[in-house]
């Protein structure tokens, strides 16, 4: 067995005496992809962005490449080759496409570090033609995209930058069917590099489709995990509802 | 065609156009009474120095989404503190004092902004009175003059690089705000932080150091106008400033950037700030009264004000 790119150990998170997690217990491995599903309000955003360096845990550890680690701030995470698409959309809206591909990490040029915004165009179009994101320019603003290109945009950011995990938060939550097909695509593609991904998606077709594991959260708790090819939708529904 | 005009925004024009409007107006209908004059013009851009390099710190500070309020009340500190100083010590170390004063008022905002996490409204707020009171008790409300001739020429009437000093200072730091603004990371920070500041903190921008920053930014430049003041009067009084804040807020939403943050222009806020100046001056040269020159102004600031900022949408 490897050791998993990632591993929560004992991990919980109250908000000021609420608990949103009890306690998960969970590995990510390169190259798999580990559906987290359960109902609106079952806790997981928040061990997404506890991952993601947004939250710390109450208490439990993350273990990275077989260490424990902590990640104070989300640059921290990034640092590590983490990257987030967040279920709000993480994008700044009156930027250009390019500015948001590159946000936070700007390439520069030239002794007075000037933005170089010819070179972050010309991959942002590279990128985005890609993974077949249809966006009008990469000049355009946020604003003027549908649902499906933002996404496309946010997507395609983060596999840009991931060197080992990506956490997605129900990434085809707004789009139509051929984009949420594309998106996959994507996701599929992002297993091929040998990346671990953390899907959360409120679709079980989806989560059949692209899981290799699905872990069941149920009001903070972890129900479960399963292999996607020893379980069945059913066996899942009711793990999800509590329901048998 | 239709794609090319698509990415123009018309709104971000409207100072362009209405300063070459009002420019042209003042230009027939002032012809007479010298607006049109080499020596008016350069006056215009000398009396709006110290507004114009404040106007170039508020971008930085609505960029990011806050508001400075307290700039006027620095302006006095500033010129005052450079002007006891120089009581007793040359003028170098005074102008290191006056916008030390500055830097360290920005750091204070800041950081009660940043990481005490107070909105920028209330803390410059308080700080703008706080500091109003202290200008006037330092210095028992006299003023205090300047009689370093040096000083007087570097940051008042005289030249500097073979151009008036005054000039001289708007053009660098118009320069050095639109390029840091436009072209570097830390501007770019500045637009996301405004724009979408979890999404920004999200990413990896360290958005308490950039608000931090850039009432810094906005502090430094109010202490540097609070120089320009105190170099072109030959001294300094706790009134300095006083009504700047207004027209300093007018000339950078005039000039395109969003009170909201996330978008906003050095170049708009210059156009604006000169449009501001420029008013000033054809409304005192057509003959009305104060109060006359106040409600027209209020008026146009207002239809300014409505055609950059009209969102369709809402
Ligand atoms: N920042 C926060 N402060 C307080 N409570 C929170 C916060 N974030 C999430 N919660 C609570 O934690 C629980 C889990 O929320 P969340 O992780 O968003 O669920 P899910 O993404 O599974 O729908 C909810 O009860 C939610 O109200
Ligand atoms: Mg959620």
């Amino acid at each position: 067995m490897t050791t998993p790119v990632l591993a929560l150990e004992g991990v919980r998170k109250e908000f000021g005496g609420v608990v949103a997690i009890e306690r998960i217990d969970l590995e990510l491995h390169a190259g798999e992809i580990v559906a987290l599903v359960g109902d609106n309000g079952a806790g997981k955003s928040t061990l997404v962005k506890i991952i993601a360096g947004i939250h710390p845990p109450t208490s439990g550890r993350i273990m990275m490449d077989g260490s424990p680690i902590s990640f104070p701030n989300p640059r921290a995470a990034q640092e590590h080759g983490i990257q987030v698409v967040y279920q709000d959309l993480a994008l700044a809206d009156q930027q250009p496409v390019y500015m948001n591909m590159f946000l936070g990490s700007e390439l520069v040029t030239g002794p007075f570090r000037r933005l170089n915004r010819k070179r972050m165009i010309a991959e942002t179009e590279t990128l985005v033609r890609e993974l077949d994101v249809r966006i009008p320019s990469a000049k355009a603003t946020i604003r003027e995209l549908s649902g499906g290109q933002r996404q496309g945009v946010a997507i395609a950011r983060a596999t840009h930058r991931a060197r080992k995990l990506v956490l997605m938060d129900e990434p085809t939550a707004a789009l139509g069917v051929a984009e949420t097909m594309r998106v996959e695509a994507i996701i599929r593609s992002l297993k091929e590099r040998a990346l671990a991904i953390l899907l959360i998606s409120h679709s079980l077709d989806q989560v059949f489709r692209l899981a290799d594991r699905i872990c069941v959260l149920r009001h903070g708790v972890q129900i479960g995990v399963k292999r996607s090819s020893e379980t069945s939708s059913n066996e899942i529904v009711a793990m999800i509802t509590g329901l048998a | 065609m239709t794609s090319a005009l698509r990415g123009i925004d018309p709104s971000r024009y409207v100072v362009h156009v209405g300063f070459l409007l009002i420019f042209a107006l003042f230009a027939v209908v002032l012809k007479d009474d010298g607006f049109l004059t080499s020596t008016n013009l350069l006056n215009i851009a000398q009396q709006t120095a110290p507004v114009t390099v404040m106007a170039v710190g508020m971008v930085f500070v609505f960029t990011a989404g806050e508001i400075d309020l307290s700039i006027g009340s620095v302006v006095a500190i500033s010129a005052l503190i450079a002007a006891t100083v120089m009581r007793e010590y040359a003028w170098p170390l005074a102008v290191v004092a006056g916008l030390g004063t500055g830097i360290g008022i920005g750091l204070l905002n800041g950081a009660l902004v940043a990481y005490a996490r107070l909105p920028s409204f209330l803390v410059t707020l308080a700080t703008m009175g706080l500091l109003a009171g202290v200008a006037r008790w330092l210095t028992n409300l006299q003023s205090v003059p300047i009689t370093q001739n040096l000083f007087n020429n570097l940051f008042g009437a005289g030249r500097l690089a073979g151009i008036p000093s005054l000039v001289f200072w708007t053009v660098a730091v118009v320069g050095i705000g639109h390029f840091i603004h436009r072209e570097t990371r830390f501007g770019a920070h500045v637009h996301a932080t405004g724009d979408n500041a979890r999404a920004a903190r999200a990413i990896g921008i360290r958005i308490e150091q950039v608000r931090l920053a850039v009432l810094v930014i906005s502090a430094t430049t109010a202490a540097l106008a609070g120089l320009l003041y105190a170099g072109r009067l030959h001294g300094a009084r706790y009134t300095l400033g006083e009504t700047d804040l207004l027209t300093v807020i007018a000339a950078v939403i005039v000039g395109g950037t969003h009170l909201n943050g996330g978008i906003g222009t050095v170049t708009g806020a210059l156009i604006g700030s000169l449009l501001m100046g420029m008013l000033n001056n054809g409304l005192i040269l057509m003959g009305l009264s104060v109060s006359e020159q106040m409600m027209v102004r209020g008026l146009i600031i207002l239809a300014a004000v409505a055609l950059t900022l009209r969102e369709p949408n809402r």
